[in-house]
């Protein structure tokens, strides 16, 4: 198996790792995979009261190509709208990375740990975008006298 | 720590390095010495001749045999190959029951597999925790219609040794034939074909430091093991094993083992002192690293480490400077994690996470040392990444939680 | 060459010495270490030696490189072949009465199809044969036929054997060990379904061979060592790599040097007439049909073979009493003895092999010292020395 440079730069250089709070109502977290199948997949977002995505964070116990799948979609989650971002297709970091076609299930992950973080966000304000503007600004509010 | 140059070998299960001194002795028998070692007609041949058997005692002695009852082969897979179809054919008829084990090389397993189907039964003992066998359990299981016991003498991902004069004793007893796949035993630990009641003994050249292409099969004459060919033609190797025979390559393993002889003892010696130094320097530096199969009953050359909460393909992408497996090369190109950790009740999550580390021969301190670095380094790396270790940390157990499957 | 005066090899097609560019590249391959399955830089480079030689050795056949299957050299795909075809499938196996022992032992329930007193295999009986078994079944049928004879030489009319099969929708092996590399093999253009190759017939290493299948539908092989899921699930066991490199090189050495095997001819057409001068009354075996360029079986009427071949070993010359691949079992030539010839003539039969190191220097050696030989005892002896032993001659290779 040979790997591109891309996905070889990602994994030796994973771009935005770490960790946000995840009570933060700004947050929003997405975890998908599970450790028997050799991957787990922690995906955070902070959004702007605009409902624009500011920063993103990442974890990943996985191969390099799990790593470098998610190390590249939180590059890519940065200064779009949450449904900018939940359209983000599996397909497109694959090809980006030039992902082996064994590897190809590690961009679907990475696929779904973006919509589950996004979806995390969406329920903590209500389900709607409306309301989570609403619930931001009044979370900030809140943020600001404490 | 990036040293120039090549990586540092740590796949010595695998294959070995062909030693120096074997590819000097089997460099005349690629050039001058090319006879067809069947040509009994003239002084090529003979010199072929000659030069086979000499190889052919030198692997007898290794493993206290008698010339006689070695058989050369391309290969341990074919030797596993030919002694159990060999002997599950022959004595069908009579005994139709084989017992192996669940952790043995996939070339064993699939020959008995091959043999349910022309109508054999097969049971494939379990193994303890620490990857050995219960000999209780195989004396149980033993009925009057077995005719064969193929247990390994050493596993070749995990390297524990299993108690081969006592299963030998039992299958003496019970008049059961006992073969053992030593690939990964011969020339690494003290084997005696007749103090541990051995009938048939798979043997590797390239796990030995000789050529790859070229193995054997010890078949005991007294009292006799009988087997139907794998293949046929011309009869050689006493009508067992037809083909012409590779001189090159037959004299390397002669002498392989020949030099395996001298050296074990010594060897040995040496590569437990490397063997604690890696484990120790990597467990003294990292915490949550678990070893797998016993590390007492198992060959100095081998640790299996499990580094709980980091991925064991990323860590291989990681440590770029060592080779090493994660998992049998046989099957590591598929994504599955080894049925051998699994056998021994290693969970999924922690299979994932497993490194085979081997040493051998021409591994130095200053290799080990800089594994242990290199290692530390990337798992350290890894487990900052790992979102299981930061929950570890924050004390969730993950086993708790409810993971969607995907 | 070993301390004696050995000096000439005569004996080829029992095995070829090395290539010279091929001992480079194994001295190099050897010192390598790595299992071509793993997937670590050592592992990476053995592949790619391996997945190399695949491409050469299906190139000298006209193959695809993915229907190459190595294995551990002619005798085990020879019984590959037969085995898969007749214990996974339940064919019938027809196969030619001079096949070598592997293809012979392999299916010891043949049916065995008679060659004429030139070596060439009866059409119209296996025309017939395959008549009365496609009147009784539809089952698989597999015809065996070398291409070219280790003991003679003689070229199969492969072709037109693999149409007659077909026809009957029987499937076609070819044991090509020993035309490989000596003349021109396309498996599409013969029609051929499998196909044996041995690396030490083409100056490659012993210890590595091919069965190489075609495309055909209906084929469908299976495994006779199984384990570690290699070549495809068709071959288990650690892939011998530099024999396995050593083989390819080999091959496409050898389809370049097609071109230039009028050179053995020559040398070959030299001994023969040379014989004829020295001995008139010699029967050389096969000479009025397609033979290969480089064998030449012949008697010296009233000597054993093998005092034929210890007097020449004596004077350094290596040649073979027949053919040179049984383990020490003294039996007459079952390939002279199919072809018709009576059995005191076939065991004064002796086979000159030559290949790529062969040089004048080398045919006119062997012809002083058979010519002496001759002159000593030939010329006087009528009948064998001793009738009760007439079989003390032959090996097979």
């Amino acid at each position: 198996m040979s790997y591109s440079n891309k996905l070889i730069d990602h994994y030796d250089n994973p771009r935005n790792v770490g960790s946000m709070d995840k009570k933060d109502a700004q947050v929003g977290t997405g975890l998908v995979g599970a450790p028997a199948c050799g991957d787990v997949m922690k995906l955070q977002i902070k959004v702007t009261p605009e409902g624009i995505i500011e920063d993103a964070k990442f974890k990943t116990f996985g191969c390099g190509s799990a790593i470098a799948s998610s190390s590249l979609i939180t590059e890519w989650v940065k200064g779009k709208s949450l449904d900018q971002a939940s359209d983000i297709k599996n397909t497109e970091i694959a090809e980006e990375l030039a992902l082996p076609p064994v590897k190809i299930h590690c961009s679907v992950l990475a696929e779904d740990a973006i919509k589950a973080a996004v979806e995390d966000y969406k329920t903590k304000h209500g389900g709607t975008a409306d309301d989570a503007d609403a619930t931001d600004a009044a979370d900030a509010e809140e943020a600001r006298s404490a | 720590m990036k040293k120039a140059g090549k990586p540092i070998y740590l796949d010595y299960q695998a294959t070995t390095p062909t030693d120096p001194r074997v590819l000097d002795v089997m460099m005349p028998f690629l050039t001058e010495k090319f006879g067809n070692p069947h040509s009994r007609n003239h002084a090529y041949g003979w010199e072929a001749e000659d030069a086979v058997e000499k190889a052919r005692s030198e692997i007898a002695a290794l493993i206290g045999a008698d010339p006689k009852e070695i058989i050369f082969t391309s290969g341990a897979t074919e030797s596993n190959n030919l002694a159990i179809k060999g002997v599950g054919r022959f004595y069908k008829d009579r005994k139709n029951h084989i017992i192996t084990c669940a952790t043995e090389h996939k070339c064993v397993l699939e020959s008995c597999r091959h043999m349910g189907q022309e109508g054999c039964e097969v049971t494939y003992l379990h193994v303890a925790k620490n990857g050995l066998i219960d000999l209780d359990n195989l004396r149980q299981t033993i009925t009057d219609q077995t005719a064969l016991v193929s247990i390994m003498g050493v596993n070749n991902e995990i390297g524990v040794i299993q108690p081969m004069a006592e299963i030998g004793a039992i299958c003496r007893e019970k008049g059961v034939f006992f073969h053992s796949d030593c690939a990964q035993a011969v020339g690494k630990i003290p084997l005696d074909v007749n103090e541990m009641n051995i009938d048939l003994m798979s043997i590797s050249a390239h796990k030995v430091y000789g050529p790859k292409g070229v193995g054997a099969l010890y078949v005991r004459r007294k009292p006799r093991v009988r087997l139907t060919p794998l293949f046929s033609g011309g009869g050689q190797e006493r009508g067992m094993r037809s083909g012409t025979l590779p001189t090159p390559l037959c004299v390397g393993l002669g002498e392989a083992c020949a030099i395996a002889g001298r050296e074990m003892a010594q060897e040995s010696e040496r590569l437990h002192y490397l063997r604690d130094r890696l484990y120790l320097g990597i467990t003294d530096q990292l915490p949550e690293v678990y070893i797998n199969g016993d590390l007492d009953q198992r060959i100095p050359g081998n640790l299996n480490l499990s580094f709980a909460y980091v991925e064991g393909e990323s860590l291989m992408m990681g440590i770029k400077n060592l080779c090493v497996s994660s998992g049998s090369a046989c099957t590591s190109a598929s994504l599955e994690p080894s049925y051998v950790l699994r056998a021994l009740g290693v969970t999924e999550d922690l299979a994932h996470t497993s490194l085979r580390l081997g040493l051998g021969r021409f591994t130095t301190e200053e290799e080990v040392d800089a594994a242990v670095d290199e290692i530390v380094t990337q798992v350290k790396k890894l487990r900052e990444l790992s979102p299981l270790w930061e929950m570890a940390q924050e004390g969730i157990d993950i086993a708790s939680i409810e993971w969607a499957a995907h | 060459m070993t301390g004696n005066n050995q000096s000439t090899y005569l004996d080829f097609n029992a095995g070829a010495p090395l290539l010279p560019q091929v001992r480079s590249l194994m001295a190099e391959a050897l010192t390598e270490t790595g299992n071509a399955s793993s997937v670590h830089g050592f592992g990476r480079a053995a592949r790619h030696r391996v997945e190399t030689a695949r491409v050469q050795l299906a190139a000298l056949v006209g193959a695809s490189p993915s229907r190459v299957v190595f294995t551990s050299g002619g005798t085990e795909a020879n019984n590959q072949a037969l085995h898969c075809m007749s214990r996974d499938h339940d064919a019938t196996i027809l196969v030619s009465a001079v096949e070598h022992d592997s293809v012979i032992a392999a299916a010891p329930d043949a049916q065995q199809i008679p060659v004429g007193r030139d070596g060439i295999i009866d059409l119209e009986n296996l025309r017939q044969r395959l008549t009365r078994l496609r009147e009784d079944s539809t089952a698989p049928i597999l015809v065996s036929v070398m291409l070219a004879n280790n003991e003679t030489g003689v070229i199969s009319p492969l072709r037109e054997v693999a149409e007659l099969a077909h026809a009957f929708g029987a499937l076609v092996h070819c044991d090509a060990v020993q035309a490989a590399g000596k003349i021109p093999v396309d498996m599409d253009a013969l029609g051929i379904d499998l196909l044996t190759l041995s690396s030490h017939k083409l100056g490659g290493p012993q210890g590595a061979g091919a069965l190489i299948l075609s495309k055909t539908p209906a084929l469908r092989a299976s495994p006779l060592i199984h384990g570690g899921g290699q070549e495809r699930g068709l071959r288990a066991g650690t892939e011998n790599v530099a024999a396995i490199a050593g083989f390819g090189l080999a091959a496409e050495l050898a389809r370049e040097g097609l071109a230039g095997a009028g050179r053995l001819a020559s040398l070959r057409d030299g001994l023969e007439s040379g014989i004829r001068e020295l001995a008139p009354e010699v029967e050389i075996f096969g000479s009025a049909v397609p033979r290969l360029l480089n064998t030449s079986c012949f008697t010296m009427p009233g000597v054993l073979a093998e005092t034929q071949v210890m007097a020449l070993d004596l004077e350094g010359v290596a040649v073979s009493a027949g053919a040179a691949c049984s383990s020490g079992k003294v039996a007459p030539s079952r390939v002279l003895h199919a072809m018709g010839v009576d059995q005191d003539r076939a065991a004064c039969a002796i086979r000159v092999s030559l290949g790529w190191s062969s040089e004048k220097a080398h045919i006119d050696h062997f012809l002083q010292a058979w010519g002496a030989l001759y002159s000593r005892k030939g010329g006087q002896a009528a009948k064998p020395t001793d009738s009760t032993e007439p079989a003390r001659s032959t090996k097979a290779a």
